[in-house]
């Protein structure tokens, strides 16, 4: 009987879900993984009792999850062309707002990559090269047209390995299991990977920009925590916390209104 | 329906590596599986544990662990260097190695349970008439347990087909090497390739359909023992 009770009480324990007042979910680019933490954390210090909850992953995945009715009350991607084509699909409850362009760094966890540049992936002591997926992830394209731009392409194919995303891809670095691998910069200036082998900007005349986007989805519509976090996204602190972490901060439009 | 270059390859290489861990894993999983069928030794217990992990871990446990274990500073990375056999992961035969754990359950465990519905009795018959332990597996105990080698094979089979938060975690998607078909189709839902994920997705329902269509509609009827 005793156990039954304390059954019950577990179970209301679960059930009692706090009224609180707003909650959002927002689905960001794994590029975003450390930038958009801090803007989280400083966004929710300014509006205590709110809630943003973030989850990180490959932006050609929350395209096709939010026209599949994913909960996403906010899309960060990192190629701005999705999010233009689920407002075209009137997906959207917000226009598209350029937030930031991104570059493309080479880092390794195990050499000084800072002496780096392209060339130096032709070293027999590089025999893995890890890049996003090029046929879905942003910045695997960007990798793509920087290595054929430098007209390496064809040499360094055999060598490459394919991430889910650009997080993904940075972890096969980071383990020792590629030697090298094209990242996104904001990954890189994180403390936990700038420790190691130090990265090399990759020039952006190789690559088309890396524009990226965001959008308030359809079902957020009438969440008015969406739309101040949207305008949060274009205040001074979340702009300074982008600029800390590589991003290059469209002239205007990422303001807030 | 149309399946791409890109697609068969898939398919070829989804297949070759099926096949081979299940012939490895009828080389590995037979002793186990006949160790654990007939021992009454305490350790019986923690072995078998260990056997079934890989039914209930998520394959992203086994996935990080196995890269970590595999990559230049874990235990099997320094050993494959030192044998100058290079890094697993990203290569084929790493996924071989990655796949011969996470089926290992889906080979031993019918296995186990086939051999122990064979019972002591034939068994003891046959050491009665002289036949040394060895002989009596592979006279008394294998015959009468194909039935469990069969299902068993097929299910380790259709298991490694199936395979895909592993390899995703250990395979770095390279054509023809470790991007098998589970990866194939997730990569053409993420480009938007829907016909195309459809087409590869349809011929995966078929197969796993056929497959477990084989094991129920072969399965004998339990006679044995009598």
């Amino acid at each position: 009987m005793n156990q039954m009770k304390i059954l019950l009480l577990v179970c209301a324990l679960v059930l009692a879900v706090p009224a609180r007042a707003e909650k959002i979910t927002v689905a960001a680019a794994a590029d975003l993984k450390f930038a958009m933490d801090e803007i989280v954390t400083s966004f929710k210090q300014a509006n205590v009792g709110d809630e943003v909850e973030v989850i990180y992953g490959s932006s050609g995945k929350f395209h096709t999850q939010i026209q599949q009715g994913a909960p996403y009350d906010l899309y960060f991607s990192a190629d701005i062309a999705f999010p233009r084509a689920l407002a075209k699909a009137g997906l959207a409850a917000s226009e598209v707002r350029p937030y930031a362009f991104g570059r493309i760094v080479l880092w390794s966890a195990t050499m000084d990559a800072t002496q780096m540049t392209l060339e130096s992936l032709l070293d027999d002591k590089i025999t893995r090269l890890a890049i996003a997926n090029p046929r879905h992830a942003p910045y695997g394209k960007r990798a793509e047209e920087a290595l054929r731009a430098a007209g390496l392409w064809e040499k360094v194919e055999s060598k490459l390995v394919y991430g889910e995303n650009i997080a993904h891809t940075a972890q096969f670095v980071q383990s020792g299991n590629a030697q090298a691998g094209i990242i996104a910069l904001a990954l890189a200036v994180n403390p936990e990977l700038a420790g190691k082998g130090g990265y090399w900007l990759i020039p952006d005349k190789l690559h088309e920009p890396l524009e990226q986007g965001f959008i308030i989805t359809k079902r957020a519509e009438g969440s008015a925590l969406a739309k101040r976090f949207a305008g949060y996204m274009g205040s001074k602190p979340a702009r300074a916390v982008m600029t800390k972490y590589g991003f290059v901060l469209p002239g205007e439009g990422a303001d807030s209104e | 329906m149309h399946l791409s270059d890109s697609d068969l390859q898939a398919i070829w290489l989804t297949i070759r590596l099926a096949s081979i861990v299940t012939l490895i894993l009828l080389l590995v999983g037979t002793p186990i599986a006949w160790w654990l069928a007939r021992t009454k030794a305490w350790w019986k217990g923690p072995i078998g544990a260990v056997v079934a992990l890989p039914l209930v871990l998520p394959p992203s446990v086994l996935g990080f662990y196995l890269l970590l274990g595999m990559g230049p500073n874990g235990p099997v990375g320094h050993l494959t260097e030192a044998l100058g056999i290079g890094l697993l992961p990203f290569t084929f035969w790493g996924l071989v190695v990655a796949s011969v754990f996470y089926s290992l359950p889906f080979m031993v465990q019918p296995l186990q349970s086939a051999f122990e519905s064979i019972g002591e009795r034939p068994l003891e018959a046959a050491a009665t008439l002289r036949a040394s332990p060895l002989d009596a597996f592979f006279t008394v105990a294998l015959p009468l347990a194909w039935p469990g080698f069969l299902s068993a094979s097929i299910l380790t089979f259709a298991h490694t087909v199936g395979e895909f938060g592993v390899v995703l975690m250990i395979g770095g998607n390279i054509p023809g090497e470790t991007r098998v078909a589970s990866v194939q189709i997730y990569d053409h839902v993420e480009a938007l390739e829907y016909m195309q994920a459809h087409n590869l997705a349809a011929v995966m329902l078929v197969f796993s359909f056929v497959v477990l269509l084989s094991i129920y509609a072969w399965r004998p009827t339990p006679k044995r023992g009598v």
